[in-house]
């Protein structure tokens, strides 16, 4: 019995969407500077829009429940490392993380049970996001 | 919501939705990518904590 040629795409097939060039460096910063600021702005900006849109929904939606479970927004201190990296994650967030600093959100309940979930879904929210800067940078770039 | 095993499905679900979106291009994989990134994160804590049961704390 003949196989039916070519049944399965082809991995190696450039997509059309996305030709290989070089965005010029100033427009990659603002960007990236836009995907940290809002997340999925970046997405938005390159025309996927139902991707900058779940992200647009997810990422804060993920932070706000990370406030609602009394997580802290961890302070910049190098004397203990780990509470600067915490703020660093935090800091990814984007405009979010001034906002909520703004309404005096964030200063976290240390003897809520949730407290140390809080502080995980605020730290991967900023994460997250940082991985969604760099998504966006490699379809800025025709990697993807 | 103060349930450990509730708050831990929905950090997985927001998890495993990025990572979805981020990592497939297609709806119909980013579904069954998403699916499985968040079966195997419920898995894997459900296993982990039954490791850690044993050990006081």
């Amino acid at each position: 019995m003949p196989v039916p040629a070519a049944t399965t795409p082809q991995r190696n097939q450039r997509n059309p969407r996305n030709p290989r060039h070089q965005p010029e460096p100033g427009s990659l910063v603002l960007l990236c500077l836009a995907a940290w600021a809002i997340p999925g702005a970046g997405h938005l900006w390159l025309g996927r829009r139902s991707k900058g849109v779940i992200l647009l929904i997810a990422l804060p939606l993920m932070f706000g429940i990370g406030l609602m479970l009394h997580g802290r927004l961890f302070p910049f201190t190098m004397a203990e490392p780990l509470v600067g990296l915490a703020a660093v994650a935090n800091l990814c967030s984007g405009l979010v993380y001034f906002l909520a600093g703004l309404f005096g959100a964030g200063a976290g309940n240390v003897r809520a049970v949730t407290y140390e979930i809080g502080n995980t879904f605020l730290i991967v929210a900023g994460l997250l996001n940082l991985l969604v800067i760099l998504d966006v940078y490699d379809v800025a770039l025709g990697r993807k | 919501m103060h349930s450990q095993f509730a708050l831990l499905v929905l950090f997985a679900f927001f998890v495993s939705l990025v990572f979805a979106v981020i990592a497939r291009d297609d709806p119909k994989a980013q579904l069954r990518f998403g699916a499985l990134v968040l079966g195997a994160f419920v898995a894997a804590a459900i296993v982990l904590g039954w490791l850690m049961y044993p050990f006081p704390l």
